[in-house]
């Protein structure tokens, strides 16, 4: 089972890199002491804030830059800024942020709507790509979707109807309903 | 300009946005020549990630060419060619002086246990990304590197995250001549890593996945046995025991994260009630199939909540375990050197060029796994010009 370095011929650069101090630990054993002074470095100029930005509570301030690509807004915003209140070592913080997605995806399209955009499912979801190669498993799917859904609405329907709708397809002939 | 723009779940687009500008005196605004979609940008476009925000533009592996610098940045100018790590590090704080740039203490106010990232949801800072036609890169210092003449935008494009990535996997896993490795998941990044674990002198490379055409391309790419673990095994933790003469692997790669297939608890668990972050079954497998005293090395993206991880055999096996996103900075000198030497080729990967504005049809291809797709690349209108 031993193999010994010629096998490896015919990989280009085998062992290239190997180090026999390789630990697994670099580079967090890389140390100097400084990492003992804490929060000891000198820290870059503040990036200035032009809009809200939610910051972890873990930490005691912003770090010098800021991401600023989408401020939070709305109802999702006002959730974000609840989980915020939390560390991140808390449900309370990870959970409202997922909700706040759910929530911000009804917003954007809402939004659309708004700026006179019907958004365009089909085409966001890349389904002209998967309608280009995956034909088949996707009229398997259209079908599946359209079988649930028949399903559902009769499953939904109200009993009432149900029953009227048999009965009176049973009692045709007679022309009564009951 | 020309953006892509997330709307929800499996739901992007191209559309016009402001052109970024200077924010910070240590930004440049780099206009893009070539990005792509990554596996972990998959886990943004399923809405796995808390606070992936509507309207952000993901993006976080791009190259380009610097159009405007802050006051002051003074390593790179206008006109420089560029490839950016996909972290985005101060240089200065702790970590960064550790070298963990993947740790910065300095580029993400909304967490502190990653540092911040480019174009990944808000957790990762809230930066917008490089899918677009122009983009924002903070401590421009620090971060971009200046594609060496010679280097094709292609291979350089790859070095801003899966091929320090890969690398990082193998560095991790603690490699010795002669070592068995195992590598969860043939995605762009395994595939990487597989290639990589031959540098640091392993003697025998495996990886496993559940795509024939990703476990062909593995072993004509990183050179390694490839298997199937739908088909070509029961059990991928009895398989690996049964090739290592019952001792277990000297190290396992987990490639995978929190997407895994492969076992129906996690999938509903950590998949679709997010109970968990994400299904761990790939690290099941790698911490099960490694053997006492082995390292696992932790590449794969996971959710920020809990894990019902095997927690309990960390202490009774006594493994090494070990994760962290790429210090890609670190990594550079070394990985230019070995791409100018051609022992690596890392565009090879690539197997689709899809233009930005066909960027919905790009994240379909890549995540429902169509055309044989390993890596998209996507090409801004401009990129040409
Ligand atoms: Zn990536
Ligand atoms: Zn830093």
């Amino acid at each position: 089972m031993k193999k010994t370095a010629e096998d490896f011929a015919h990989i280009p650069g085998w062992g290239i890199d190997a180090d026999p101090k390789n630990e697994p630990t670099y580079p967090n054993r890389h140390r100097t002491g400084e990492e003992h002074e804490g929060r000891s470095w000198v820290r870059p100029t503040q990036q200035v804030l032009d809009r809200e930005v939610l910051h972890s509570i873990e930490r005691p301030d912003y770090t010098a830059v800021v991401g600023n690509s989408v401020p939070p807004s709305g109802l999702s915003g006002m959730i974000r800024r609840f989980a915020f209140k939390y560390s991140e070592n808390e449900y309370l913080h990870w959970l409202p942020l997922l909700m706040a997605d759910k929530v911000n995806v009804v917003e954007g399209i809402i939004d659309d709507i708004a700026h006179g955009t019907v958004p365009n499912i089909w085409a966001e979801k890349g389904y002209n790509a998967q309608w280009k190669h995956d034909r088949s498993g996707m009229l398997v799917k259209i079908a599946t979707a359209a079988a649930v859904t028949a399903g559902l609405v009769y499953w939904l329907m109200p009993k009432n109807d149900r029953s009227d709708k048999y009965v009176a397809r049973g009692n045709y002939k007679s022309g009564s309903k009951r | 300009m020309l953006a892509m723009d997330f709307r929800g779940p499996k739901r992007v687009r191209a559309v016009q946005k402001p052109m970024p500008t200077i924010l910070h005196p240590e930004d440049a605004i780099v206009k893009v020549l070539r990005t792509c979609i990554c596996g972990s940008d998959l886990h943004l476009y399923n809405g796995n990630v808390p606070d992936t925000r509507v309207g952000m533009t993901f993006g976080h592996e791009f190259v380009g060419e610097i159009v405007e610098v802050g006051s002051e940045v003074t390593n790179v100018k206008v006109g420089d060619r560029v490839l950016v790590p996909f972290n985005i590090a101060c240089g200065r704080c702790i970590f960064c002086k550790q070298g963990m740039f993947g740790n910065c203490h300095e580029s993400n106010s909304e967490a502190t246990a990653v540092g911040g990232f480019l174009g990944y949801a808000h957790t990762g800072g809230g930066h917008n990304g490089g899918q677009a036609e122009y983009a924002r890169v903070p401590y421009a210092n620090f971060g971009p590197t200046v594609i060496p003449a010679g280097m094709s935008l292609d291979d350089a494009v790859l070095l801003t995250d899966i091929t320090p990535t890969g690398y990082q996997a193998a560095e991790m896993a603690g490699i010795q001549p002669g070592d068995t490795v195992v590598v969860f998941g043939a995605g762009p990044v395994g595939i990487m890593a597989a290639r990589c674990c031959w540098l640091f002198g392993a003697g025998r490379v495996i990886i496993i996945d559940k795509e024939d055409y990703r476990l062909e391309f593995a072993q004509n790419f990183a050179k390694c046995e490839a298997y199937n673990f739908e088909k070509d095994m029961d059990d991928p933790v009895m398989f690996i025991k049964k090739q290592t003469d019952w001792i277990g692997a000297d190290a396992c790669i987990d490639a995978v994260g929190a997407e895994a297939a492969g076992n129906a608890m996690q999938t509903i668990t950590g998949r679709k009630l997010l109970l968990q972050a994400g299904s761990a079954t790939a690290l099941h497998w790698a911490i099960n199939s490694v053997r006492k005293g082995g390292v696992v090395s932790i590449v794969g993206v996971y959710g920020p909540t809990d894990n019902l991880v095997p927690i309990g055999n960390l202490i009774n096996k006594g493994i090494t375990m070990r994760g962290n996103q790429a210090s890609v900075k670190r990594h550079l000198p070394r990985l230019i050197d070995h791409v100018m030497n051609g022992i690596l080729k890392p565009s090879e990967l690539i197997t689709h060029r899809i233009p930005l504005e066909d960027v919905a049809d790009g994240y379909r291809i890549f995540s429902a796994k169509l055309d044989n797709c390993i890596k998209p690349v996507l090409i801004p209108p401009t990129a040409n010009a």
